[in-house]
């Protein structure tokens, strides 16, 4: 079985402070990780790997530096990685991106299964994963907590919805996208660090995939960003004074003033 | 990549260095310089006071083709359409009503459902599309059955929930009609001059809002989540056409729902409840969730929670409130040992009112609560069950 993963580099967030002084992200200090989700899917394909033989394929549309995301994913397990680094490729929304790695995948060709985190923490859409389906023409499973069954020929997964969970069947080749239900990442091994050190990673840039620029980052999204702001918070909440007993009778108060106890 | 910089402009005041979100601007020999990782977000160019920076697109604009009217896509589950859909009625009928163009519905599925509810809630027009080939929920033959009934319309504004079918059928929408998508919008208005759809987000879990618009494709398309804008109220005095389509598939659905299996965990859902006690970290231990699932119980509410709680398994999932859990908007929501992080604001702060009980006086919890308890929760929430249990 031939799996691809989709990953991105990302800000760890929960790090992620506003300078109270110039209202932007302090970004010194801050590493660059996988995002989240995505390490689930780094996880899902590695397993499926071990049962079934065959191989995990991460791929990264990023700056130069997005190779040590893929080093990391190796030391996780996966066998080959991909970098689609261009300056072209900057810029790039979700159609945009989706548009990029779609033309890596049709470049690698052979393959039965793609597998994307259900969104990134910094882009934080859950798009890319999708809109890649609809224009590779392949079934789509989101959210997906479970696989239940996999064969070269079908998958059957389970999905969270927001009443309950879905089972769903699908031929393959497909794409997931995985929720943190579907597993608990593995630690890198000793032996996948010392092979992601000196392992190859495979570098594509825009003639690489030999698609159109006018398709791929800035150029290529429909999408434009045209103003960034940090919300602010001037509300100061009514602070209720006393001992607990003072306090809850305030609240209760209140709430009743509201018709809310 | 396009951002420009006029080194001849530049004076090196190094604005756009502190203007830039994501901290890629750099002085190189007094010069602003762009490192790796912009995403010509445009902060810089708007802070830059001597227009050194312009950030262009190679794509020539296309004329933006007759589209008109705004679309509210009214998915439904179990034979009932899913409110967020009267929520994004309610926020289309100021969007068709500034553009003086009409607000549609559209309903994909066999069921006749929802009809009049859409009319009462603000459609001039229901489309309704039907099919033997939905049964089963396929997803790709609604995206299907949507594109084409776009292209024959083509609606200016399409709006959808950001919920877990929204989200699979939407993107694909988009792709095939290869328009930009802006997901769980949190502010939608009209750039009248422009006649553009002004799209905000957060991104980065709530640490930057952005703007985005899609200038030259047609429809602008944006998900919403649930409980961020408000039904309005229904009127049963209004009119409105309904225009039904039978789809027509080729080919039949790829992915085939065989089991489904409801979700019964919870006794009140979060989303749906009207008075919602959430706890977090500071509760301490699974153990000590009896008591804030008390007051729940007490003031007939919901029992939510931050999302370390779900990571250390005091609490199952679907309990979640924040980014990545669940958006909720209820009348009450009361905040427990949660100290405000703002993925977890970005899925509750606009609960009309929000109690927060916290020994730290600094947590940002203080920053969106109405009413503010500083102390400990072992001492004031079972005074306060002590007393409810009286009332
Ligand atoms: C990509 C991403 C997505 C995320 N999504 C979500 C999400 O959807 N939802 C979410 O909630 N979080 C989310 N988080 C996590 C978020 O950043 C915070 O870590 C989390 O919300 C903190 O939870 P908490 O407030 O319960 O815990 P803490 O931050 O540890 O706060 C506990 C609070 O309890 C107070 N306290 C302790 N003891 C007592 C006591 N006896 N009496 C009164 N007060 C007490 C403390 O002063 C403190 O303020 C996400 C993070 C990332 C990176
Ligand atoms: N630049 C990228 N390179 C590779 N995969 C990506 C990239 N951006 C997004 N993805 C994949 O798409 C998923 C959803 O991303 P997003 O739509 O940005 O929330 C991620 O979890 C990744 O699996």
């Amino acid at each position: 079985m031939n799996i691809i993963v989709c990953i991105k580099q990302v800000p760890g967030t929960t790090e992620v402070k506003i300078d109270p002084k110039t209202n932007t992200l302090i970004r010194s200090g801050i590493k660059a990780i996988i995002n989240p989700f995505d390490t689930y899917a780094i996880e899902e394909a590695v397993r499926i790997r071990e049962k079934a033989g065959g191989k995990v394929t991460v791929l990264t549309m990023g700056p130069p530096q997005a190779d040590e995301a893929l080093r990391e994913a190796i030391s996780l397990g996966a066998d080959e990685a991909i970098l689609l680094s261009d300056r072209e490729f900057a810029g790039a929304d979700t159609w945009a991106t989706a548009y990029t790695i779609n033309a890596a995948v049709r470049k690698i060709s052979a393959y039965d299964l793609i597998i994307c985190g259900r969104q990134t923490v910094d882009g934080d859409t859950g798009q890319v994963g999708p809109e890649m389906a609809q224009m590779l023409d392949i079934p789509l499973i989101t959210y997906v907590s479970k696989i239940e069954d996999i064969s070269l020929q079908m998958i059957r997964a389970r999905r969270m919805i927001e009443d309950g969970y879905e089972t769903l069947e699908s031929p393959l080749p497909a794409l997931l996208t995985v929720s943190k239900e579907i597993n608990t990442p593995r630690l890198p091994s000793l032996r996948g660090i010392m092979k992601s050190k000196s392992a190859k990673i495979t570098v594509w840039t825009l003639a690489d995939l030999g698609i159109d620029k006018t398709m791929v980052g800035l150029a290529g999204s429909s999408t434009k960003v045209v103003k960034v702001f940090t919300p602010v918070r001037t509300h100061k909440a009514e602070v209720l004074q006393g001992d607990p007993t003072a306090q809850v009778d305030a609240l209760i108060e209140r709430l009743k003033g509201a018709g809310l106890a | 990549m396009s951002i420009r910089i006029d080194k001849e402009i530049c004076t090196g005041c190094s604005s756009c260095v502190s203007a830039c979100p994501f901290g890629v601007m750099e002085l190189v020999d007094d010069k602003a310089h762009v490192k790796e990782g912009c995403n010509l977000c445009g902060a810089c160019r708007d802070a830059c006071a001597f227009e050194a920076i312009t950030i262009e697109s190679a794509a020539a604009a296309q004329p933006v083709p007759e589209a008109h009217g705004v679309w509210v896509f009214a998915e439904q589950f179990n034979g009932k359409i899913r409110p967020v859909a009267g929520e994004l009625l309610g926020k289309g009928r100021e969007l068709a009503d500034q553009l003086k163009t009409e607000l549609c519905a559209v309903i994909i599925g066999n069921q006749e459902t929802g009809i009049v509810e859409m009319v009462t809630l603000g459609a001039d027009k229901v489309y309704r599309i039907q099919s033997p080939a939905f049964e089963g929920n396929p997803e790709d033959l609604y995206s299907q059955a949507l594109v084409e009934a776009i292209k024959k319309y083509q609606p200016e504004i399409v709006l959808a929930g950001a919920t877990a079918l929204g989200r699979s059928v939407i993107p694909r929408v988009a792709a095939a009609l290869r328009t930009g998508l802006t997901a769980d919008c949190t502010g939608l208005e009209i750039d009248l001059k422009e006649k553009q759809l002004l799209q905000t987000r957060p991104t980065f879990g709530g640490n930057i809002m952005a703007t985005i618009i899609c200038p030259s494709q047609r429809p602008q398309m944006a998900t919403v989540r649930p409980r961020v804008f408000k039904k309005r109220a229904p009127d049963f005095a209004r009119r409105g056409e309904v225009i039904t389509i039978d789809f027509k598939s080729d080919a039949a659905s790829k992915t085939k729902v065989v089991n489904f299996t409801a979700d019964l965990t919870e006794t009140i859902k979060i989303e749906d409840a009207d008075v919602i006690v959430a706890g977090g970290r500071g509760v301490g231990k699974p153990e000590n969730f009896k008591m804030i699932a008390e007051l729940a119980r007490l003031m007939n509410g919901a029992l939510g929670c931050s999302r370390p709680v779900i990571d250390e398994g005091w609490l199952p999932y679907s309990h979640q409130v924040g980014q990545t859990g669940k958006t909720v908007c209820p009348k009450l929501y009361i905040a427990c040992g949660i100290s405000g992080a703002v993925q977890h604001l970005a899925g509750m702060q606009t609960s009309d009112m929000i109690v927060a009980i916290n020994d730290d006086p600094n947590a940002p919890i203080f920053q969106v609560a109405t009413y503010g308890i500083v102390g400990d929760l072992f001492k004031i929430v079972p005074v306060m069950i002590e007393k409810l249990k009286k009332q």
